[in-house]
C-alpha cells in the first residue's frame, strides 16, 4: 500500500543569524517530514537549533535571520512565501504554541477575545458562533467553568491553565498541523503529565499532526510516533520511538539516554554525562560535529559521515555500522 | 470581580493617596513664604509705626506661625484665599479667576497636542525602526528635549511674528493666531519626550512573546498593532501625563513672560518678585490641586486600561 | 556524601569545561563597545569636549574682557573685520567672550548641582533600599509627593525667599533634581541587596565589607554614571530658566540663560545677540543628552529611550 503523502517536507533547511561576532548557524541542512496525523519529536538540548527550525517553517524568524531550503507544506513552499500569504497558513492550517504561557498571551485583553478573533478572521464566522466554539475547546481541554473562563484575563490563571488556553487557542481552527514548542518546559512537573495526556487525548480525537519540540525524553516516549535527535543544528538520529530509545544508534543519543535518570536501571549504577560543551554556532567543525564529544570517534569523522537508512527506515548519522 | 468594583476601590485608594501631597505643597510654599528675609511691606517706603501695626493685624502677620497655618488651611478649605498684597483692590481668588482660563486653555491645548503628534511620531518611529526616517525623527525628537522653550519661543517670534508677519509676536486676545505660538513652544518638549517614550514602548512591545503569538495566529499586522500592541505601549505615556503637566507648568511661567500672556504663571512671577504672599500661596494651590487632580484622573485611566494593576491592588 | 569516585569523574569534567573557543569579555567592555558604536554619542562627546575647552580657555585667549565696552563698535554683527567674530551687544561688549564665560557659569552650575543632586539622592536611595520596610515605604512616598509638583515653582519659591547668591542656585537645583536619582539607587539597592549572586559570595564567606566593595558599588556606579550625565543638562535648563527671568545669577556675572534673555530683547535689531549663546546652550544640552542616553543604552540597553 502507498504511504499517504508527506504533510510537511523540510528540504536542506539552513537557518542563521546575523551577529556583530559573525553568522551565527543554527540550522545545518535539515531534512525531514511528517505525515498527516503523525507526531514527532524534535529533540536536542538547547542551542540544537529545534525551535529555529519551527520559528522557520512559520515565518517568525528574528530580524537578523534568513533561511534557505525549502518547507513544502501540502506542495506550497512556506519559505518563499510573503507575509500575507503566509498568514493564510498561520493560525488556521499550522497552529503554533509556545513555551512560555504567562508572556504568550496578551496580558492586556480576554482571553474570550483573544480566541474569538482567530475564529473570525480565518473563517470569517460571525462573533455569537465564534464565542460559541472557543467555549466548546476551553471545554475540550478540561477548563473548568469555560464561560467564565473566556471573560477574565491571563493573569487571574496559573500556568498549566494558561498552556491550556494556548493549546485550546492553537486547535481552534482545527489545523492539519500544530507545532508545540516545549509546551511543558515551563510547568511543574504534575501538570506537565496532565498537559501531555490531554495532548494525547486530543491526537485521538482529531486527525492533527503534532511536531513536539521538547529536550525532555520522557515526553517523548509517551506522546510521539517518531523522534529526530538534533545536535548542532543537524538530525543526527530520526527513527520511531521504539527504534530510537530501544536501539539508539548515534553515539549522541546513547549518551542522551544513558545521561536519563531511569527506573530500571540498579541505583548504584552511575549516571554518564557527556563529555564537553556543544560546539560554537559561530564557528562550527568540519566534517562530524559531535566528534569532539564522542567516545567512538576515529579517523573518518573529520569527514562530514553520511546518513545511514536501516532497513526499517531508522536513520542516523554516523560513520558506526557503515560497512566501509 | 467586575470591571466596576474594582475601578471603583481603585480610585477611593488613589484619592486618599492624593492628600498628602496637597498638604505638602501648602506646608512646603507657606513656610518658605513667610520664613523670607523681608515681609511684603518691607519696600522703598518707611511707615509709620501705627499703620505698620494695623496692615501686619489685617494680614495677620503679628500671629504666631503656627496660628498663621491653620488659619489659612481653614481659608483655603473655603476658596478664601485673602486680599493680594500687590494689587491692593482685587482678592486673589478674583485674580486667580482671571487667570485660570487662559493658562487653562494654553495647557490643555498643548497637552493634546503633545499627547496626540507625540505618540504618532513616536509608533511611527517604532514601525519604522532604524530607518533613516526613525533616526531623523528622534534626532529631532532629542532636539526637542533639549532647546529651551525659551529658546525656542524668541526664535520663532523672529521668524514667524518679524520677519514674516504671519503670527502676532505677543499678547492674547482669545484668537485662533495669538494661541498658536504659546501652545507649539509648550508642547515641545513634552512632545518630543513622549515621541521618544512611545517609540521605546511599542519597540518593546512589538517584541514581545504575544505579538508573536498573536502573528502565530495568522493575524494581519495593522490589527496586531491596532488591537494587540496599542494598548500597552501607550501605558508608560499614560503614567508621564502626570509628570507632564507639572513640566508644562513649569514652562507656562516661561512662556507666559514671554508672550506677555496674563494668565496664572504671570501672576505667579510677578507674586513672588513682589513678594504677594497671598497671591503666590493662592497660585502654588491653585496648580497643586490641578496638578492632583490631573494625576487622580491618569491613574484611573491607567488602572481601567490595565488589568493587572486593578487585580493586584485588590488582592 | 561523596564518594571518591564522584570527586575523580569531577576533575576531567572540569578540565574539559576549561576548554572554550569563546573568549569572554567582561560587561565593561561590552559596554564601551556598545558605546564606541552609538555614533550619535560619540560625535556629541567630541563636540562637547571641544565647548568645554572653549569654554574655559577661550576668554584667556581672546583680546576682548567681557566687560569691556568697544564704543566704536556697539551692536555690530558678526565679522572678522572687527575683530568681533560674533559681535557686539548693544553696549558694544562681545559677544563671543560673553557667550564663553556665560559658558563657564553654566556648566560650572551644572557640575556643582549635578553634585549636590548626587550627593542627595544616592544617599536617600541606599538608605531607602538598603534598610526596606517601613523606612523605604515612606521615604519613597515622600519622593512620589514631591516629584509631582512642579519644581520650577519651589525652585523660584526660594530664589526669592533667600536671594541670588550663587551657592544658594547650587543647592536649591540640587535639592529639586536628586529624585530620580534616588528612586534609581534605591531600586538597584534593593534587588541588588537580595540578588543571588551576593548571596552567595555570602554563603562563601565574603565579608560585608568586600561584598560592598567588590559588588555593590561597581554595579551602582554605571547606574550613577548614567543618570550623572542626563542630571547635567536638566540642571543646566533649570539654571538658564531661573536666569532668563532674571532670578539666576547676579551681574556682572552671566550664564547662558542670561544672555538670552538680554538677547530677546534685542533680537530684532541684533539677532545674533540672541543666536549665539542659544546654538552654545542647545548644542551643549543636545549633546549630554545624547552621550547619557549612549551610556544608558551602552550599559543597559533593555532600559532604551
Amino acid at each position: 500500500m502507498d504511504a499517504p503523502a508527506p504533510l510537511l517536507e523540510v528540504k536542506d533547511l539552513d537557518v542563521g543569524f546575523d551577529t556583530p561576532e559573525g553568522e551565527v548557524h543554527a540550522v545545518n541542512r535539515l531534512n525531514f517530514s511528517i505525515k498527516p496525523g503523525e507526531t514527532l519529536a524534535l529533540v536536542g538540548e538547547s542551542g540544537s537549533g529545534k525551535t529555529q527550525t519551527a520559528m522557520a517553517i512559520l515565518g517568525l524568524l528574528a530580524e537578523n535571520g534568513h533561511m534557505r531550503g525549502q518547507a513544502l507544506f501540502k506542495g506550497q513552499d512556506l519559505l518563499k512565501m510573503t507575509t500575507p500569504e503566509l498568514n493564510r497558513y498561520r493560525g488556521s492550517e499550522i497552529a503554533m504554541i509556545f513555551q512560555d504561557p504567562m508572556t504568550s498571551l496578551n496580558p492586556y485583553l480576554r482571553i474570550g477575545k483573544q480566541m474569538v478573533e482567530v475564529v473570525m478572521h480565518h473563517q470569517g464566522r460571525a462573533k455569537a458562533e465564534a464565542r460559541a466554539r472557543a467555549v466548546e475547546m476551553l471545554r475540550a481541554v478540561r477548563i473548568p467553568d469555560p464561560e467564565r473562563c473566556f471573560r477574565q484575563y491571563p493573569h487571574e490563571f496559573s500556568g498549566g491553565m494558561r498552556q491550556r488556553v494556548m493549546v485550546a487557542m492553537g486547535l481552534l481552527c482545527a489545523p492539519d498541523l500544530l507545532i508545540a514548542d516545549e509546551p511543558t518546559a515551563a510547568l511543574d512537573v504534575t501538570v506537565q503529565v496532565q498537559i501531555t495526556h490531554l495532548m494525547s487525548e486530543l491526537r485521538k480525537r482529531s486527525n492533527t499532526a503534532i511536531i513536539l519540540i521538547t529536550h525532555d525524553l520522557g515526553v517523548v516516549a509517551g506522546l510521539c510516533d517518531r523522534v529526530m535527535v538534533m545536535y548542532a543544528g543537524e538530525a543526527v538520529e530520526c527513527g520511531s520511538v521504539e527504534q530510537v530509545y530501544y536501539d539508539p544508534k548515534h553515539p549522541y543519543t546513547q549518551g542522551l539516554l544513558n545521561s536519563v535518570p531511569r527506573l530500571d536501571r540498579p541505583e548504584d549504577m552511575d549516571l554518564v554525562a557527556i563529555a564537553g560543551n556543544p560546539p560554537n554556532l559561530l564557528a562550527l567543525p568540519e566534517g562530524c560535529k559531535f566528534r569532539d564529544r564522542c567516545p567512538r570517534a576515529f579517523e573518518a569523522c573529520r569527514e562530514k559521515p553520511p546518513m545511514q537508512l536501516t532497513e526499517d527506515r531508522h536513520a542516523y548519522r554516523c560513520f558506526l555500522g557503515d560497512p566501509k | 470581580m467586575n470591571r466596576g468594583s474594582s475601578m471603583a476601590r481603585h480610585s477611593l485608594q488613589r484619592l486618599l493617596g492624593l492628600i498628602p501631597t496637597l498638604l505638602m505643597l501648602i506646608t512646603v510654599a507657606f513656610l518658605l513664604m513667610r520664613v523670607a528675609p523681608g515681609g511684603p511691606f518691607d519696600s522703598d517706603k518707611v511707615l509709620p509705626p501705627d499703620i505698620e501695626a494695623n496692615l501686619n493685624a489685617k494680614y495677620h502677620l503679628d500671629e504666631s506661625l503656627p496660628q498663621q497655618y491653620f488659619r489659612y488651611l481653614g481659608q483655603v478649605a473655603v476658596l478664601d484665599f485673602g486680599p493680594s498684597i500687590q494689587y491692593k483692590d482685587w482678592t486673589v481668588r478674583e485674580l486667580i479667576a482671571q487667570g485660570i482660563p487662559v493658562s487653562s486653555t494654553i495647557g490643555l491645548a498643548a497637552m493634546l497636542l503633545a499627547f496626540v503628534l507625540g505618540t504618532a511620531l513616536g509608533i511611527t518611529a517604532a514601525l519604522k525602526q532604524n530607518t533613516r526616517a526613525d533616526y531623523l525623527l528622534m534626532g529631532v525628537g532629542m532636539l526637542g528635549i533639549s532647546i529651551p522653550n525659551f529658546v525656542v519661543a524668541p526664535i520663532l517670534i523672529l521668524l514667524l511674528a518679524v520677519y514674516a508677519g504671519w503670527l502676532p509676536a505677543g499678547g492674547w486676545d482669545w484668537g485662533i493666531a495669538s494661541m498658536v505660538l504659546p501652545v507649539v513652544t509648550l508642547s515641545l518638549p513634552v512632545t518630543a519626550y513622549i515621541a521618544r517614550l512611545t517609540r521605546a514602548s511599542m519597540i518593546e512591545v512589538m517584541h514581545s512573546n504575544f505579538i508573536r503569538s498573536a502573528r502565530a495566529k495568522g493575524l494581519p499586522e495593522s490589527l496586531i498593532i491596532r488591537r494587540h500592541a496599542l494598548r500597552p505601549a501607550l501605558l508608560p505615556v499614560i503614567s508621564f501625563l502626570g509628570p507632564a503637566t507639572a513640566a508644562m507648568i513649569s514652562g507656562s511661567v516661561v512662556i507666559e513672560r514671554i508672550f506677555s500672556i496674563p494668565g496664572l504663571g504671570s501672576y505667579f512671577v510677578q507674586g513672588a518678585l513682589n513678594r504677594d504672599y497671598t497671591l503666590v500661596m493662592g497660585v502654588v494651590i491653585f496648580y497643586g490641586v490641578a496638578i492632583i487632580v490631573l494625576n487622580f484622573l491618569v491613574d484611573l485611566v491607567y488602572a481601567w486600561l490595565n488589568p493587572r494593576v486593578r487585580y493586584d491592588q485588590n488582592r | 556524601m561523596t564518594k571518591t569516585a564522584d570527586i575523580q569523574a569531577i576533575d576531567p569534567f572540569e578540565a574539559a569545561l576549561g576548554v572554550s573557543d569563546v573568549k569572554g569579555r567582561s560587561p565593561w567592555e561590552d559596554a564601551w563597545h556598545r558605546l564606541l558604536k552609538n555614533r550619535a554619542a560619540v560625535y556629541s562627546a567630541f563636540i562637547m569636549a571641544f565647548i568645554i575647552l572653549l569654554v574655559v580657555f577661550g576668554p584667556m585667549l581672546i583680546s576682548w574682557e567681557s566687560d569691556f565696552t568697544d564704543w566704536d563698535y556697539t551692536s555690530t554683527p558678526p565679522s572678522f573685520a572687527s575683530g568681533h567674530w560674533f559681535g557686539t551687544d548693544s553696549v558694544g561688549r562681545d559677544i563671543f567672550v560673553r557667550t564663553l564665560e556665560g559658558g563657564r557659569i553654566s556648566l560650572m552650575v551644572g557640575l556643582v548641582a549635578t553634585i549636590v543632586s548626587l550627593l542627595i539622592g544616592v544617599s536617600y536611595g541606599a538608605i531607602a533600599g538598603y534598610f526596606g520596610g517601613v523606612a523605604d515605604r515612606v521615604m519613597m512616598r515622600v519622593v512620589d509627593i514631591i516629584y509631582a509638583l512642579p519644581f520650577m515653582f519651589f525652585v523660584i519659591l526660594l530664589m526669592v525667599v533667600f536671594g541670588r547668591h550663587i551657592v544658594l542656585i547650587f543647592v536649591a537645583i540640587g535639592a529639586i533634581n536628586w529624585l530620580d536619582m534616588a528612586r534609581i539607587v534605591r531600586g538597584q539597592t534593593l534587588s541588588l541587596k537580595n540578588a543571588e549572586f551576593i548571596v552567595a559570595a555570602k554563603a562563601c564567606g565574603v565579608g560585608d565589607w568586600d561584598i560592598i566593595r567588590r559588588h555593590i558599588i561597581p554595579n551602582l556606579l554605571g547606574l550613577v554614571m548614567v543618570y550623572v550625565t542626563l542630571i547635567i543638562p536638566q540642571v543646566i535648563l533649570i539654571e538658564s530658566f531661573l536666569s532668563f527671568l532674571g532670578l539666576g545669577v547676579q551681574e556682572p556675572m552671566s550664564s547662558w540663560g542670561a544672555l538670552v534673555a538680554d538677547g530677546a530683547q534685542d533680537m530684532e535689531s541684533a539677532p545674533w545677540t540672541l543666536i549665539v549663546p542659544s546654538v552654545f546652550l542647545t548644542v551643549t544640552l543636545y549633546c549630554f543628552n545624547f552621550i547619557g542616553d549612549g551610556l544608558r543604552d551602552a550599559l543597559d540597553p533593555k532600559d532604551r529611550l
